[in-house]
C-alpha cells in the first residue's frame, strides 16, 4: 500500500540501513548466519575447519533441492507439504524398478524416471488445486497421505540397501577431496553439482522468464494476476509440477547419498524445509522469495541443526535451543513484514 | 430445536460415514457394529478430535493462522502435570487429590503454552506457522529437559478410570470430547466472542475498523487452542497411564487433516464443530474397518488421503448435482 501512495524522501532517510535490509530479506538471513557462525566459532573453533564446512555443504544438498521447489510454490502463494512423500515415492519406486528390471541402468536413466514420477505426482497436486480452487494446504495434506499410503501399502515396506550399481557409484562420487592436518579425509559429494544446477535453473526461471514473473504475480494477488491476463492454471500447474520434479530428484539424490532406499524416510521433515525457505525471506502469503535467500535459509537451518554438538549443547537441551533460534529468526522477519 | 444447516461438507461427511459403516458392517459380518468395537473406537477418537478442534480455532482466526504446537503442548501439559502431582501426592493412596491436581496443572500449562503462542502471533506479529513451529520445538524440548527423554509412568486409579471407564456404555474420553465439542460449538455459534472470531478470520482489517480488538481475540483463541490440546494430553495420559515427550508425533498432521476435512478453511473465517466431529468419526471408522479386516495400516493412510481429496472434489461448486448452492469461492493460494 505504501508503494501506491508513495512516501516522502525525508521520511525514508533516517532509517535507511534498516530499510535496505527490509527490502532485501536475504541480507537479514546472511547477518543471522554470520552472527550465529561467529558465536559458534567463539565457543568452538572447529566450526571454521574445512571438515565442518564440507559437512555443512553436504547436509545442505538434500534440503536445498527440496527447498527450491518449495520456494517456487510459496512464491505463487501456495504451500506444498506433499513433496517429501513425492521424494520418497520417486526414490523407492525408481530403485525397486531398476533393481528388478535393469540393475545396470545408467544413472541418467534412473534420474529421468525419478524426475518423471515427481513431475507426474506434482502435476496431480497442481491440477486439483486449480480445477477445484481449494487451498493447496488441504490438497497436499491429502496427496501426502495418498502418495505415502500407496507406496507403503502397494509398493513395499522393505529397505533396499542393495542399490543399482550406477546409483551406488553416484553416491560415492566426490567432487573435492582433501586430507586435513589431523589426517581426516573430507570429501564433497558430486551430488553438490545437482544442487548448483537446480539453483541456477530455478533462479533463471523465476528471474529471467515471463513464467517467473507470472509466478510472483499470481502469488502477489491471484485476482489481479488473472485480470492482467496471466494464465493462472498454467502457473499453478508449473509450480506444483516443478516442486514435484525437484522432489523426485531430491529423493533420488538423498537415497544415493545415504546408500539406501528407505520407504519410511523423509516424510515428517517437510516443516523444517518450509521453515528454511521462510527464514530465507519467502513469505507464506506469497509473492516474495528469492533463490539466494532460500539457499541462505537452508544454510542457516543446517548450521542450527548441525552445530549444537559443536556448541556443547547437552542433547536434552537441543530442541529448546533449535526452537529458540527459530523464534529469534522469525521474530526478526516478523518485524520486517510489519514495517514493509 | 433447529436442525443444523446442511452445508456441502456436512452432506459429504454424513454420506461418507454412512457408506463406510455399511461397507464395514457387511464385510465384517456385524462385528463392526458390535459394542466392543464401538467402545474401542470411542477411546481413540477423542484425543485426535480435541487436537483437531485446537487446530481449527487457530485456522478460523485467519492471517495464516495455524497451531503446529498442539501435540507438543499436549505432551508438555501431561508431563508437567504428572511430575507435579507425583511430587505432591501418592498416586494410589490419594487418587482424588492426585487426579484433580493433574487435571488442573495440565490445563494451566496448556493455557500458558497457548497464551505464549497467541502473544507471539498477535503481540510480536510472528507468522503463525513459524511461531508455532518454534514453540513446537521449545515445548517438546522443555518436556525432554524435564524428563531426560524418559516416560513419566503411573498416574493412579483416578486417571486410569478416566481413560478406561465407561458411563452409560460410552467411555469417559468420549463424554469429555462430546461435552467439550458442544461447549465449543456454543461458544463459536452463540457468543459475541465466536461472532467476532469469524469476522476477524474473514477480514481482519474490517474487523479492526469495526472496533473489534483483534489482538485480544487472537490471544484468547490461541489460549483456547492450548486448553483443548491440554485436554487431549490428559486423555492420552489417562489411557496410556504415562506421559512422554515424543508421544503422538504423527498426530499433528492427522489433526490438521481432520480439521480441513471438516471444512475448516485454512485461510480463516470458516469452520464448524459439527463437521469436524463427523470428519473425525469418518476417519476413525476407516481406521477401525481396516483393523477389523486386518488390512495394512498404510492402506488406512491411503484411504484417509483419498477421502480428503474426495471431499474436496465433491463439495466443490462445479458439481451442482451434489450441492444445491454454490460454495464460496476460495483463493487457490495458501
Amino acid at each position: 500500500m505504501s508503494g501506491l501512495l508513495g512516501e516522502p524522501a525525508a521520511a525514508r532517510a533516517p532509517s535507511s540501513t534498516w530499510r535496505s535490509l527490509t527490502r532485501r530479506p536475504e541480507l537479514v538471513t546472511l547477518l543471522l548466519i554470520v552472527a550465529l557462525s561467529l558465536t559458534i566459532g567463539l565457543i568452538n573453533d572447529r566450526f571454521f575447519s574445512v571438515q565442518n564446512g564440507v559437512d555443512l555443504l553436504r547436509s545442505s544438498i538434500r534440503t536445498g533441492i527440496f527447498a527450491l521447489g518449495v520456494l517456487t510454490v510459496l512464491a505463487a502463494g501456495g504451500i506444498d507439504v506433499s513433496f517429501t512423500a513425492i521424494g520418497v515415492f520417486a526414490l523407492y519406486v525408481t530403485t525397486k524398478l531398476t533393481m528388478s528390471v535393469w540393475p545396470d541402468a545408467p544413472f541418467a536413466l534412473m534420474a529421468l524416471a525419478s524426475l518423471a514420477i515427481g513431475l507426474g505426482l506434482g502435476l496431480v497436486n497442481g491440477l486439483i488445486v486449480y480445477r477445484f480452487r481449494v487451498p493447496s494446504l488441504i490438497v497436499t495434506i491429502g496427496t501426502q497421505y495418498v502418495y505415502r499410503g500407496a507406496l507403503l501399502a502397494f509398493v513395499g515396506t522393505a529397505y533396499i540397501t542393495d542399490l543399482p550399481r550406477a546409483m551406488d557409484a553416484f553416491g560415492r562420487a566426490t567432487l573435492l577431496q582433501t586430507t586435513t592436518a589431523d589426517g581426516i579425509r573430507v570429501s564433497l559429494p558430486a551430488a553438490f553439482l545437482v544442487l548448483v544446477a537446480v539453483a541456477l535453473l530455478t533462479w533463471y526461471v523465476l528471474r529471467r522468464t515471463l513464467l517467473g514473473r507470472a509466478v510472483y504475480a499470481v502469488g502477489g494477488s491471484l485476482p489481479i494476476a488473472e485480470r492482467l491476463g496471466f494464465n493462472v492454471g498454467r502457473v499453478l500447474l508449473f509450480v506444483f509440477g516443478y516442486a514435484g520434479l525437484l522432489a523426485g530428484l531430491g529423493g533420488l539424490v538423498h537415497g544415493a547419498m545415504n546408500r539406501q532406499a528407505n520407504p519410511f524416510d523423509l516424510v515428517g521433515s517437510e516443516l523444517d524445509i518450509i521453515a528454511a525457505v521462510v527464514l530465507g525471506g519467502a513469505r507464506v502469503t506469497g509473492g516474495t522469495g528469492s533463490v539466494p535467500g532460500t539457499l541462505l535459509g537452508v544454510v542457516l537451518v543446517v548450521i542450527i541443526n548441525n552445530s549444537l554438538i559443536l556448541m556443547g549443547v547437552p542433547s536434552t537441551w537441543q530442541k529448546v535451543v533449535i526452537g529458540a533460534i527459530i523464534l529469534v529468526a522469525s521474530g526478526i522477519f516478523a518485524r520486517r513484514s510489519a514495517t514493509a | 430445536m433447529r436442525l443444523p444447516h446442511l452445508d456441502p461438507y456436512l452432506r459429504f461427511l454424513l454420506l461418507a460415514n454412512l457408506v463406510i459403516v455399511l461397507f464395514a458392517a457387511l464385510r465384517s459380518g456385524g462385528t463392526f457394529v458390535g459394542i466392543d468395537n464401538l467402545q474401542s473406537m470411542a477411546t481413540q477418537l477423542p484425543e485426535l478430535g480435541l487436537l483437531a478442534l485446537a487446530v481449527m480455532l487457530a485456522m478460523i482466526s485467519g492471517g495464516g493462522g495455524i497451531d503446529l504446537s498442539v501435540v507438543a503442548t499436549a505432551n508438555l501439559a501431561a508431563i508437567t502435570a504428572g511430575l507435579t502431582s507425583r511430587a505432591l501426592f501418592s498416586a494410589d493412596e490419594q487418587a482424588t487429590a492426585f487426579t484433580l491436581t493433574f487435571v488442573a496443572v495440565a490445563l494451566l500449562v496448556g493455557a500458558a503454552c497457548g497464551f505464549l503462542n497467541g502473544l507471539l502471533v498477535s503481540g510480536l506479529r510472528f507468522a503463525p506457522i513459524l511461531a508455532t513451529l518454534g514453540t513446537l520445538q521449545v515445548y517438546t524440548g522443555v518436556a525432554i529437559v524435564l524428563t531426560s527423554g524418559t516416560a513419566v509412568i503411573g498416574f493412579g486409579d483416578g486417571l486410569t478410570e478416566l481413560g478406561g471407564g465407561t458411563l452409560l456404555g460410552l467411555p469417559y474420553p468420549m463424554w469429555v470430547f462430546l461435552i467439550v465439542a458442544a461447549l465449543l460449538a456454543f461458544v463459536l455459534g452463540r457468543t459475541r466472542f465466536g461472532l467476532r472470531l469469524y469476522l476477524m478470520g474473514t477480514n481482519a482489517k474490517a474487523a479492526h475498523f469495526a472496533g473489534i480488538r483483534t489482538r485480544t481475540i487472537v490471544l484468547a483463541t490461541y489460549t483456547l487452542s492450548g486448553l483443548l490440546a491440554a485436554t487431549s494430553g490428559i486423555l492420552f495420559a489417562a489411557r496410556a497411564n504415562s506421559a512422554k515427550a515424543d508421544y503422538g508425533s504423527s498426530y499433528l498432521l492427522i489433526a490438521i487433516l481432520i480439521a480441513v476435512m471438516g471444512g475448516v478453511n485454512p485461510s480463516g473465517g470458516f469452520g464448524r464443530v459439527l463437521s469436524l466431529v463427523l470428519a473425525a468419526v469418518a476417519l476413525q471408522f476407516v481406521s477401525s474397518t481396516m483393523n477389523l479386516l486386518s488390512l495394512s495400516n498404510f492402506l488406512k493412510d491411503f484411504t484417509w488421503g483419498l477421502l480428503l481429496l474426495l471431499s474436496v472434489v465433491l463439495t466443490n461448486s462445479t458439481f451442482r448435482w451434489w450441492t444445491s448452492r454454490p460454495r464460496k469461492e476460495v483463493n487457490a493460494g495458501t
